[in-house]
């Protein structure tokens, strides 16, 4: 079985701090790291390895530091990685990176049959999650969102049973391989690194694709080129005007007339709250 | 890279889309093709008899959009032999929509990917619309993401707010974590398409007396053609039926309390009050309650009437995920926390201390009043 997890490098944004007087982001200090959702893809496909054999190859678009990232995929138990990294892609949009992303797909399928694509959910800086169904429509393969369990996967048969989240439940699905599966988060637990496959992934070849070695000829669908959307501007959110009407807890003695304070302030100010409150409760 | 890159590059620059688009080389003007494009349309979202609520709130967003192009709103509606498509048209109207666009199927009924890609791309490509919006769920943004990269148009995720710049659609969007927001355009491409999170806009008034038109296409699939079989669905359990996004009150836990058993004192109160339990990442993080329970840019977006925040900091990517609600109650020991820039009542205290006194202050009041009712 061949399957291709594609990750992205990101900022851990719980550590990021905004310029309080230019408004742009502070990334000094600010480490990067493999977007958490793709560890949840990540594991998925080694279950897959580990139960059927084969490989996992991890696929990266990004800066030549992203190979931080992939090693440390590596580190996990994925088999190999490729970084497609070029300065035409710089600026690229969800439209751009899904082109880019899908050129060198078709390279390593070509290389080797690939069974299965696996993306995260979504990224925690971009928050769009729409990489995985633009790779999954480009390569004309079925797409799996939100995927929560893999029930079967049949590998003679090229058939694959899954559960996939929807509003409300579960949706069950077959399809054939092969697909593309974004995985939810919560759906398993990142394994720890054995100590043969971080000294593998220390010392082993990260491939670096350029955008010719990835076999991208159209440059107009790469990059900012490529990209549809346009950010015309940046901005801080505005505070609220008006501060929070203050009550101070002192010695703990009157406590309850703070309450009883705000209890009243809230009734008296929004009547129909409880209304609907003595209502809801009636019921 | 992908959208994240973006703010950072244009803010570092200070540049202007224009600028920006300038020096890339990359066009920003509409062709001369695309300029028929118009109205404005709205993805009606349904599942097993219920329409989601998320396409009335884009509705009223639709509506205001088109009042100011001047143009119309149309719902789209596809769905397969047992729907009830014609009654959601009716409330579609309702909420704002001129036309309503129904392709009925017995490969829609279920919502699959494929089936659904086709029909949408294909009213897209038939009338033409210049914005199209879906609301952000599991549905709406598997359905997004693959038609804009099916018609190669842009497409901006989860937006907070919809406007028109010019005659185009100006959508603000939070970034890196919600400590930003940006605004994405898309100029030179149509339709210009946005999704946006439930509760992120407001439900939009009912005007009974308003009507519509449908205008029906065929979908031109059989079943033999979809790869993907939909083989069940299974409900949630009731009691796994975290409904946040539409609690009219919520009590949130925050990392103030300090650790897991604490959060039996949010409980208490959310019980007193008919609440439901909200928590910030950092409690999710730590396990103290379930990840359905996060509010916030990467959990779910709430506009309860009432909000009460224990011991919650108020960090951006939290905010942006509660701002909207009607009454923002903060109790936090440190006067400083962000929490009480953006609340209107604020209690500096002990949560410990405080939510078992609020709580028996509302049990009390709420008692005398229940019993009146009875």
């Amino acid at each position: 079985m061949h399957i291709v997890v594609c990750i992205k490098q990101v900022p851990d944004s719980a550590q990021i701090r905004v310029h309080p007087v230019t408004n742009t982001i502070m990334r000094q200090g600010v480490p990067a790291i493999v977007n958490p959702y793709d560890l949840f893809a990540l594991e998925e496909a080694l279950r897959l390895k580990d139960q059927f054999g084969g490989r996992v190859t991890m696929l990266c678009m990004g800066p030549p530091q992203a190979e931080d990232a992939l090693r440390k995929c590596i580190s996990f138990g994925a088999t190999d990685a490729i970084l497609v990294t070029d300065r035409a892609f710089a600026g690229a949009d969800t439209l751009a990176t899904s082109y880019a992303l899908t050129a060198a797909i078709r390279k390593i399928h070509a290389e080797q049959a690939v069974d299965l694509v696996f993306t995260g959910k979504q990224t925690i800086d971009g928050d769009t999650a729409q990489v995985g169904p633009g790779i999954a429509k480009r390569l004309g393969w079925n797409l799996l969102t939100y995927v929560s369990k893999i029930n079967e996967v049949d590998l003679d048969g090229k058939t694959l049973t899954v559960e996939r989240r929807a509003e409300g439940g579960v949706q069950r699905l077959q399809t054939t391989l092969p697909s593309l599966i974004t995985m939810l988060e919560g759906t398993n637990e990142m394994r720890f690194a054995t100590m043969d496959d971080m000294l593998r992934a220390g010392r082993c070849q990260i491939r670096k694709w350029s955008k010719d070695d990835a076999g991208i000829e159209d440059i107009t669908k790469i990059g900012l080129k490529g990209s549809p959307t346009i950010v015309s501007k940046v901005f801080a959110p505005k505070a609220r005007s008006v501060r929070a009407e203050m009550q101070e807890v002192g010695d703990g003695t009157n406590v309850n007339d703070v309450c009883l304070n705000l209890l009243q302030k809230i009734f008296t100010t929004h009547p129909t709250l409880e209304h609907e409150t003595v209502e809801r409760l009636s019921a | 890279m992908s959208d994240a890159a973006k703010p950072a590059m244009a803010a570092a620059a200070a540049a202007g889309a224009a600028k920006t688009a300038g020096r890339s080389g990359r066009s920003t003007e509409l062709p001369e093709h695309l300029k028929v494009y118009k109205g404005v349309w709205v993805f009606i979202e349904h599942d097993r008899g219920q329409v989601h609520s998320v396409s009335w709130e884009l509705m009223g967003e639709a509506r205001k959009l088109a009042d100011k192009l001047g143009v119309e709103v149309s719902g789209v509606l596809l769905g397969g032999p047992a729907d009830k498509l014609e009654d959601y048209a009716k409330e579609a109207y309702v909420y704002g929509a001129d036309h309503c666009y129904l392709m009925r199927d017995p490969v829609l009924q279920g919502y699959r990917n494929e089936p659904f890609t086709k029909g949408l791309t294909d009213l897209v490509n038939q009338h033409q619309p210049e914005i199209l919006l879906l609301g952000a769920t599991t549905m709406g943004r598997d359905l997004a993401g693959s038609v804009a990269t099916t018609l190669g148009t842009g497409l901006t995720a989860d937006c907070t707010e919809l406007n028109i710049d010019g005659r185009a659609l100006a959508a603000t969007r939070p970034t890196f974590g919600g400590s930003l927001l940006c605004t994405i355009m898309t100029l030179a491409y149509r339709p210009q398409m946005a999704t946006m999170r439930p509760r992120t806009a407001a439900m939009p008034a009912r005007d009974e007396s308003r009507s519509g038109d449908i205008i029906t296409m065929e979908l031109g699939m059989i079943e033999t053609d979809i790869v993907t079989k939909l083989l069940a669905f299974i409900p949630d359990a009731t009691s796994n039926n975290i409904n946040l996004a539409y609690a009219d009150i919520i009590v949130t836990a925050g990392k103030g309390l300090k650790n897991a058993d604490n959060c039996k004192l949010v409980w208490d109160l959310a019980r007193v009050l008919g609440a439901e339990v909200g928590a910030t990442r950092a409690v999710t993080q730590a396990g103290w309650l379930e990840a359905e329970r996060q509010v916030g840019q990467t959990g779910k977006t709430v506009r309860p009437k009432l909000y009460i925040a224990a011991g919650v900091s108020g960090a951006i990517q939290h905010r942006v995920g509660m701002e909207a609600s009607d009454v923002i109650v903060a109790i936090n020991t440190d006067p400083n926390a962000p929490i009480f820039d953006f609340a209107h009542h604020g209690i500096v205290g002990n949560a410990m201390q405080v939510l078992p006194v609020l709580t028996a202050a509302f049990r009390s009041h709420l008692d005398k009043r229940i019993r009146k009712v009875a």
